[in-house]
């Protein structure tokens, strides 16, 4: 069978564009298949966070440094393309208890590598003039960064010289006598590849069961707020100190913890709520109520300011929060690059880099054990 | 006596006020609710009250329409049957288990919360003007014909002195005479259609006299006023530095393109241009309404497909005023015995239903004929303001189709911003999804209009939250199956 | 013929609103956007990218172009707004919020 690429790669969002970006640059001929548009699920969905702060020492915190120092790299060239902006991030305690615990946190992260300082509550309001008073104080993390994702994922698909076809759909992926796998098999034609990239998100799960194995992937619903353009007035990601706790959350019921941020473009984005509801794309109320309650609270002017929109998308979540990369023992040529939760964006560039080394027979930077698509036993739901 | 069964009506226009009239005549408690200071909608705007309007500037025969309706509306105020809510703003409307509530604004400020809860919902929101964009539209002097009117109508001011009225459908003709009358100069009417084209569909408007004889009255105040008439026209550019001094128009040929060497500069300081309608669909959306393209999808008693929920007049379709009191009729019959308990009985509304499947045809028909040049698209440089709010160029537009693979209007937004700005995609939909090569569809906004978060932040706090969790997410179409779409969009 | 005159209009008493400190006449229940008109002004908002002038565009409310600041309140759309006596209309520039 006459090959049509090296690698191909399903799913042409954040991580998608990442892999085909690094695995280009590693000399391998990729083509990315999507059924819908560039950024057409989760990654255009986002708010494009490049966050530290809100990771707990660990794999996924290593993950998430590699990363950041990749999307520096990357930025070089094309941040003006993609919004690219080191703007840090700031969270804020609102007593004594929870300070206390973001010390905890600060501390395993500094030793991780990252970059936290503590601010004094008077100082607060030298970084963010706007917050609220009487704030018990918080930390100052430089490194955390934001994109606009949908920019984001379609420049680096362009400059990665990757064959893009959107509006395709994988019907199926094609495995030899074998099983190993040797493409897939869509609604406009078989692509034949040895090496096919599940880069589908949250629907990495669908994917993986075309191709015969179980990646327990959950869509974790959340809403997005749009003001209206303002100054700037919110310099950093600002965010509560129960966000932290939220994102490491096993919960399926509705949470919400106030994360604020301004963009290049003047809306401030409000969000962030989870909660694990399936594919349901209707309007909650009381959720978007809830962002927009601990918005005004964290930033008391945002009460005279317009929400213009409302967004939502659903974050590809896996039982213990942390993606699935790498190869795929069940199936050899399948590899997995999926279920970063809220994180993709961020953890993209990493991840790129890490199935790029794997595809070309390097060796990765990370040890992808905790990332193994095949952790999951069938109970562990 | 047994409480009335409460009706919730959004929009006091043709549509509105035909429900609300029927609804309260066969038994319903109404809560009209409207953004106007007046009731009439666009249709049936009258001038702000202080100005002591005395002579009537609608045509006679919409007059009496009119004067029935507010006739009406007032008896049954008067009776306490219906409550009018004026300078409501609703931005949003949302299905509870049982019943609804409709979240409004108090005009002007739009800063302070009322909400209305409700058995059922009556959807009669209208719809806007839609402007294809070419270059120098955003000057200022180029205004909306609809807008033109309404600012004459309502606050009794022209636009300008010399005016140049332009674009497609079959506003413009009465925009041109009332502009007129009222002491414009109206240097040319350019409409991109041929309207003698409707001779030649001779069925569906012999059925509609009325709308005949309308026209005929237009035409002639035309005439009256030495309106020059171009018809297979379109204006190509808008000049002035930062005001409208002129315009260029250019005679179309049979697919809809500049014939060239036929430009012309007519100069003129107001240019008020429209391409048609599109309803407004943002409140059903919200409610989880199905729509059809741009328009609410809805049966044979005006019922959409979420019960309890019902919509007639432009947001169904656009259709005209006639068309809307008709479906407003019928929606406020079926709503008025459903939320009783009853069946409806059609042959009540037969000669209503009969009058709304003729204009239908009508409408149909005018459709056919009017329509914006099929190549305008090639008269957007590449430098010209697409979206206003955002100003994304037809360039930026371009390019992400081109360079970034959008193909769609929410990726092309996503990648240029248009359509993210204050008007939320309003303005400029049809034109990207015109310059992207894709079928226009309804966007989902779920703010029909923009709300203070300080409001948001309250807006039903005091409902059942257990209720409202099992309420939201009641569809069951979106299933496992969802796909990357328009739906949802960033930033 | 003048609007008034065509609609056989006799409004109440003109009153006095300021447009950037100048002194506009207004008749009862006009709009911001209408009191403007009437004194010959086409636009009142310049916008945050380009710095462009802006004004009425649709004339009821959908298209935002003509937001303005009426008594140090930003984003009033001028079209819907009615006056009253002694209100200050000022241009709107960028984000009509100010730092």
């Amino acid at each position: 069978m006459r090959l049509t690429c090296d690698v191909v790669i399903v799913g042409a969002g954040m991580v998608g564009a990442a892999c085909a970006l690094y695995a280009s640059r590693a000399g391998l001929d990729v083509i990315v298949v999507d059924r819908g548009p560039v950024a057409g699920g989760t990654t255009g969905a986002g708010e494009g966070n490049l966050l530290v702060s809100d990771k707990e020492p660990g794999p996924e915190l290593e993950l998430a440094l590699l990363s950041a120092r990749l999307w520096t790299e990357l930025a070089d060239d094309l941040g003006d393309l993609f919004e690219y902006e080191a703007k840090g991030g700031v969270v804020v305690a609102a007593a004594a208890a929870e300070l206390a615990a973001l010390d905890r946190l600060a501390d395993g992260q500094r030793a991780a590598g990252v970059r936290a300082e503590a601010v004094d509550a008077d100082r607060l309001r030298d970084l963010e003039p706007y917050l609220a008073p009487g704030l018990a104080g918080g930390f100052f993390y430089p490194q955390d960064a934001q994109v606009m994702p949908t920019l984001a994922a379609a420049h680096l698909l362009r400059v990665s010289g990757a064959r893009l076809s959107a509006g395709r759909t994988v019907t199926g992926v094609l495995r030899g006598a074998d099983g190993a796998v040797r493409g897939v098999r869509t609604d406009r034609g078989d692509l034949h590849a040895p090496a096919v990239v599940n880069a589908a998100g949250t629907w990495g799960g669908e994917l993986a069961a075309l191709a015969g194995v179980r990646l327990p992937v959950l869509p974790r619903r959340g809403f997005v707020l749009v003001t209206e353009p303002l100054p700037r007035r919110v310099r950093h990601k600002v965010y509560a100190a129960d966000y932290v706790a939220d994102v490491a959350s096993d919960s399926a019921a509705l949470q919400t913890s106030p994360v604020v941020e301004g963009t290049a473009a003047g809306p401030v984005l409000i969000g962030a709520s989870r909660e694990r509801v399936g594919f349901d794309r209707s309007f909650a109320l009381p959720v978007v109520r809830a962002l927009a309650a601990g918005a005004t609270r964290l930033f008391p002017f945002l009460s005279d300011v317009r929400a213009v929109r409302a967004y939502l998308g659903f974050r590809p979540y896996l039982p213990d929060h942390l993606p699935a990369i790498g190869p795929d023992l069940r199936a050899p040529g399948l590899l997995h690059a999926c279920g970063h939760e809220g994180a993709g964006i961020g953890l993209a560039t990493g991840t790129g880099q890490l199935i790029a080394r794997v595809l070309s027979g390097q060796a990765p930077e990370l040890d992808l054990t905790p990332f193994a698509p095949e952790r999951f036993t069938e109970e562990a739901v | 006596m047994t409480e009335r069964p409460h009706l919730a009506v959004i929009g006091a226009g043709p549509a509105g006020l035909a429900a609300t009239l029927a609804a309260a005549r066969h038994g319903l408690r109404v809560t009209l609710i409207d953004a106007a200071p007046e009731a009439g909608g666009q249709f049936y705007r009258q001038p702000a009250a202080g100005l002591g309007a005395r002579r009537p500037r609608t045509p006679r025969h919409s007059r009496r329409g009119w004067e029935r309706l507010r006739a009406g509306l007032d008896r049954y105020v008067s009776a306490g049957h219906v409550t009018h809510l004026r300078d409501h703003h609703v931005w949003f409307a949302r299905r509870r288990r049982a019943g609804f509530t409709v979240h409004a604004l108090l005009g002007p400020e739009q800063e302070r919360p009322v909400e209305v809860r409700a058995d059922g919902v009556l959807l009669a929101t209208g719809g806007y003007e839609k402007v294809l964009p070419f270059p120098g539209w955003t000057l200022p002097g180029v205004v909306t014909a609809g807008g033109a009117q309404a600012m004459l109508k309502g606050g009794l001011v022209l636009p300008g002195r010399t005016v140049v009225v332009a674009g497609t459908g079959p506003l413009l003709l009465p925009v041109a005479t009332g502009l007129a009358a009222a002491g414009a100069r109206v240097a040319a009417l350019v409409e991109s259609a041929d309207p003698r084209a409707l001779v030649r569909r001779p069925a569906p408007l012999a059925a509609q006299p009325a709308k005949l004889a309308e026209a005929a009255r237009y035409a002639a105040g035309l005439l009256r006023h030495r309106v020059r008439t171009l018809v297979r026209h379109t204006v190509v550019e808008a000049h002035g530095d930062d005001r409208l001094t002129a315009v260029t128009v250019a005679a179309l040929d049979t697919d809809g393109r500049v014939r060239p060497g036929t430009r012309r500069r007519i100069d003129c300081d107001t240019l008020a241009v429209g391409h048609g309608m599109l309803p407004h669909t943002d409140l059903a959306q919200g409610l989880g309404c199905r729509v059809d393209g741009v328009a609410v999808h809805v049966d044979d008693e005006q019922r959409t497909d979420v019960p309890g929920v019902w919509a007639a007049g432009e947001a169904t379709g656009i259709g005209g005023a006639a068309l809307a009191l008709a479906e407003g009729h019928i929606a406020g019959r079926s709503a008025a015995a459903r939320l009783s308990g009853a069946v409806p009985e059609p042959h009540g509304w037969a000669a209503a239903a009969g009058s709304r499947a003729g204009l239908r045809r009508f409408t149909a028909a005018l459709d056919g004929i009017y329509a914006p040049p099929a190549h305008w698209a090639d008269l957007v440089t590449d430098g010209t303001v697409v979206c206003r709010c955002e100003e994304v160029t037809g360039g930026a537009v371009r390019q992400a189709v081109t360079d970034l693979g959008a193909g769609d209007v929410r990726t092309v937004k996503l990648l240029t911003r248009a359509g993210m700005g204050w008007c939320q995609g309003r303005m400029c939909g049809t034109a990207v999804a015109g310059l992207a090569g894709c079928p226009e569809t309804a966007a989902r906004r779920p703010f029909a209009r923009p709300v203070p978060l300080g409001v948001l932040a309250r807006a039903g706090e005091d409902e059942n939250e257990d209720e409202e969790r099992q309420a939201d997410g009641h569809d069951g179409r979106d299933g496992r199956d969802a796909h990357p779409d328009e739906q949802h969009d960033a930033r | 013929m003048n609007p008034l005159e065509w609609a056989g209009a006799r409004p109440g008493p003109a009153f006095a609103v300021t447009f950037d400190g100048r002194e506009i006449e207004a008749l009862p229940g006009q709009t911001v956007a209408a009191a403007l008109w009437a004194a010959g002004v086409r636009s009142w908002r310049t916008t945050r990218g380009e710095g462009r002038p802006r004004g009425v565009l649709c004339g009821i409310g959908v298209c935002f172009d003509c937001l303005v600041t009426v008594n140090d309140r930003p984003n009033q759309r001028a079209c819907l707004v009615p006056l009253r006596p002694g209100d200050a209309i000022r241009t709107q520039e960028g984000t009509g919020h100010h730092d």
